[in-house]
């Protein structure tokens, strides 16, 4: 299997990453002391590592080729297949969301606050990432600035319960709609942009609204934030702390279920359709007479319009919020999301968004090294396994030849 | 009148810089069609080697300018060999991927990169050492015009000299040259595409590297993030001049330099990066080639 070459290709490779990260990684000075900190043993890290590294990226390229070689279609890895067979058989299907739900009903019962928190984040970003996923799964639209709508569900629920105390459930339509809103107003002039300059000016908008809210003092109150932002209500109920978190966390299980059920069926309608045919291939759909900007318009505004629903329950969660919530970072962990959990794909999305929220909360020690993750998640997935953990499956209809019908 | 030219001069200073990172980004964009999200990182990797060189030479007690020459030589020798590695890694194994995939690996890659720094050295503002000393001949105009300044605005006219000269008159630059108007096309007359590809990276990031060692000794204090945003500046810079040509890379940083100098200058610095950012979206909106771009049109 490992040939002597392969070793010898590793060892260069290895070498040639510890002179790479030699400066960054091994000196560490101090100017104004003017001293000068050598971590020798960086260097060995770095030459296992990369070693090791250099033989698994090997090997995975060398399987990617075969399986390209193969190009067959239906003999994709395991887990994948098992994960659609279960969902095509309708018994299996009906036991695994029977399953699903009793857990997540038990759930606040069962763990503490704490954890209930950390689930309805998670939850929270369930949706989040399933509102990117129609915007860059479905149509195809690389969109960097996801979080500015996010920023604007959250400000306007902030400002409107500050200056004239409105509570939650008014102001969860107005900031979905508000944000949907800007989706268009953004989209309108930028949509007719390629797809990588999309990107640019998308992730350019998303900073242009961090920074008007950092420097728009009177506005926003500046980079201190607004604080004492009401909890949602229950039918005009104030509930205690604990109680409000949990309802919270239930509030977060039926929009994730609402969500799921919409985008499930948006997916299949005739606007699911378009978006997809969009992102194939925009020549073609336009011969078709599909309205290419108006479909991207939806696309886009139905994003921001989860994104800012979202937004309201995160202002409600913290009752806190400033600018710093919403730097590219946000936008990032959310695009990892959905390239992890596979684009387009509604189960791999959700998956995606549960390991990447819950994984770092329970692996504390691993928090700093959670961005580095991210980073390096996008770059394997994308030369590894662009399709995402679970793959979207295509709707297909076959034909059935009628063995019954008696025409001769 | 004075304020004016202060304004002008320190414009120029900065579409400078902005030049050097943006050429990198035209020069790519030019060859596979990709934007190098990760390329302000390799600036920001730039700017950390030249201060970590030039921090222990200082220690050790060399001159100011054998440690501006040869820090500036480590970062442009280790930003390239970062260049090189990230086109290896990241870009090419998805050559033939759709158009989404190599942009979301080269985010990726930059967030990757940012957080390597950040882990592997500080997330502090490291106060970068003033390398160039004032010049005596500067005093008279020092109020108006940095020594720093004038070492940059040279620095990076020598540079613009060299990369046209090496574009258009040498071999790898006839090549680079033919591969970027039809990669398929010059591979049939025999040009080793993947080479010239990798010679284009090692060229961007060297650039790259030779603006972060500059702007570090000109503000004079250095950060993990500092290349998010200036990446994201020169992007604008190659955009407004019309992203794939040279020239226009080099027209629209200095455009750009001025307009956020002037409009910070006479406006208000807290939107500085509003400016530039807005600037950006209008142009895309109003004439996405560029200024000195070519319509590209799309064919069946």
């Amino acid at each position: 299997m490992i040939t002597f070459e392969e070793i010898k290709r590793s060892l260069l490779i290895s070498l040639w990453f510890v002179f790479l990260t030699f400066p960054i990684m091994v000196i560490r000075v101090n100017s104004i002391e003017k001293i000068v900190e050598w971590r020798w043993m960086n260097i060995l890290y770095v030459a296992v590592g990369s070693f090791v590294l250099s033989m698994v990226f090997r090997y995975f390229m060398k399987r990617k080729e075969m399986q390209a070689g193969a190009k067959d279609d239906d003999q994709d890895t395991l887990g994948q297949s098992f994960v659609h067979k279960i969902l095509s058989i309708p018994k299996y299907r009906n036991m695994l969301y029977g399953g699903i739900l009793i857990i997540a009903t038990v759930y606040p019962f069962v763990f503490s606050t704490y954890q209930i928190n950390i689930m309805t984040t998670a939850l929270m970003y369930v949706v989040l990432g399933l509102g990117l996923n129609i915007v860059v799964g479905l149509a195809g639209l690389l969109d960097l600035g996801y979080v500015a709508f996010y920023a604007v569900g959250a400000y306007t629920y902030a400002l409107l319960n500050h200056h004239f105390g409105l509570g939650f459930w008014i102001v969860l339509p107005i900031g979905g709609l508000l944000a949907a809103f800007f989706g268009i107003l953004l989209g309108i002039p930028v949509l007719r942009l390629r797809g990588d300059y999309l990107a640019i000016v998308t992730l350019g908008f998303g900073e242009i609204i961090r920074l008007i809210l950092e420097n728009w003092g009177e506005f926003s109150q500046g980079p201190s934030g607004i604080s004492n932002i009401s909890r949602p209500s229950l039918f005009g109920l104030d509930l205690p702390l604990e109680q409000a978190i949990i309802y919270l966390y239930f509030l977060m299980i039926l929009l994730v279920i609402f969500t799921i059920f919409f985008v499930n069926r948006l997916q299949d309608s005739r606007l699911g359709r378009a978006w997809i045919a969009l992102r194939e291939d925009e020549i073609a759909c336009q011969a078709m007479g599909i309205d290419k900007m108006k479909t991207k318009l939806v696309a886009f505004s139905l994003g921001a319009f989860w994104a800012g629903i979202i937004g309201v329950v995160f202002a409600a969660k913290t009752t806190f919020i400033n600018p710093a919530s919403f730097t590219f970072l946000e936008s990032a962990i959310i695009l990892s999301i959905v390239v992890l959990g596979g684009m387009g794909s509604i189960i791999g999305v959700i998956i995606g968004a549960l390991v990447l929220i819950l994984m770092p909360e329970y692996l504390r020690a691993l928090s700093e090294y959670r961005m580095l993750a991210f980073g390096a998640i996008l770059v394997c997935m994308m030369v590894f396994r662009p399709e995402g953990i679970i793959s979207s499956v295509r709707r297909t209809y076959t034909y059935k030849p009628q063995k019954n019908s008696n025409r001769s | 009148m004075d304020y004016f030219i202060e304004l002008f001069f320190s414009g120029l200073t900065r579409g400078a810089i902005y030049a050097l990172i943006a050429l990198g980004y035209t020069m790519v964009y030019g060859i596979i069609g990709l934007i190098n999200f990760a390329h302000g990182e390799i600036y920001m990797i730039g700017a950390f080697t030249a201060f970590i060189i030039a921090t222990v030479l200082s220690i050790l007690g060399f001159p100011a300018i054998a440690i501006f020459v040869l820090a500036g030589f480590a970062a442009v020798i280790w930003s390239a060999s970062y260049g090189y590695t990230i086109e290896k890694i990241a870009y090419k194994p998805l050559r033939h991927a759709p158009r989404l995939s190599p942009l979301i690996s080269a985010i990726g890659m930059s967030i990757f990169l940012q957080n390597y720094v950040l882990l592997a050295q500080t997330s502090d503002f490291l106060p970068f050492p003033g390398l160039i000393k004032d010049f005596q001949f500067m005093e008279p105009i020092a109020h108006i015009v940095g020594s720093t300044d004038l070492v940059i605005l040279v620095t990076t006219t020598v540079v613009m000299i060299l990369l046209t000269c090496l574009i258009k008159y040498t071999r790898i630059g006839k090549a680079m040259r033919a591969t970027s108007q039809d990669r398929m096309m010059a591979r049939l007359v025999g040009i080793n595409v993947n080479r010239i590809i990798s010679v284009t990276f090692v060229i961007g990031s060297a650039l790259a590297a030779i603006g972060g060692l500059l702007i570090a000794s000109h503000i004079g204090q250095i950060n993990f993030y500092i290349g998010f945003i200036a990446g994201i500046k020169a992007f604008t810079a190659a955009v407004l001049g019309g992203i794939g040509s040279i020239p226009g890379a080099v027209l629209g940083s200095v455009v750009l330099g001025l307009t956020e100098s002037f409009a910070t200058g006479y406006v208000s610095s807290d939107y500085e990066d509003v400016f530039a950012f807005s600037l950006l979206v209008l142009i895309l909106i109003f004439k996405p080639s560029g200024l000195l771009g070519k319509a590209d049109t799309q064919k069946v």
